[in-house]
């Protein structure tokens, strides 16, 4: 799983059936240490995540599916949590983050 | 598989349903000399670890699979305490 901040939504009324009611969010990848990394993904939300808020989201098109629970859809990337806190320890965030 | 060792862990109490009570870890992968490679990234832990450990884990849909339930959404998963690395020279 990666992490990401919310930097807007999507509002689409003709898509995919499998996406009806799906709330599709704008994420900026973000690396561990906190800098913005590439550019926004469009992904599913059922956590309800919020504007600037920082989540943890996937990715891997199966877990995505997975979120949604509607078998095989075209979905790859979906909002998992909204990250409370990340503890690093005394090392701080991986060099490579 | 791969290497990995634990660098930090991840609070998020607002979360999917499915992940409740499933740790969440920063692990960076590493080669098997110890050494970095790649880019750190979050995963579900199956095993119960801590930071500093040195871990392997299985990623994509294989994730899943260590969970009693099947339909965990996760990408990578921490399914091994790493006691030795042998590596013939």
């Amino acid at each position: 799983m990666l992490i990401g901040r919310v930097v807007g939504n999507v509002v689409a009324t003709r898509k995919t059936l499998k996406l009806d009611a799906e709330k599709l969010l704008l994420v900026q990848p973000l690396e561990l240490s906190g800098a913005a990394k590439g550019v926004p993904i469009i992904a599913i939300d059922r956590v309800n995540a919020g504007p600037k808020d920082r989540v943890l989201y996937t990715q891997d098109g199966r877990a995505a599916q997975q979120i949604l629970g509607r078998g095989t859809a075209g979905v790859d990337a979906a909002i998992l949590g909204v990250i409370d806190e990340i503890d690093f320890g005394p090392d701080g965030p991986p060099k490579q983050a | 598989m791969q290497l990995g060792v634990v660098c930090g862990t991840l609070v998020a109490s607002r979360k999917d349903e499915r992940l409740e009570g499933i740790g969440l870890l920063v692990i960076q992968p590493i080669k098997a000399d110890g050494t970095p490679m790649g880019k750190a990234l979050i995963a579900t832990d199956s095993i119960g670890v801590g930071p500093g450990e040195r871990i392997f884990w299985v990623k994509s849909k294989e994730a899943a699979n260590p969970f009693p339930s099947a339909d965990v959404p996760t990408d990578a998963t921490i399914i091994g305490v790493v006691d030795l690395v042998n590596v013939e020279a």
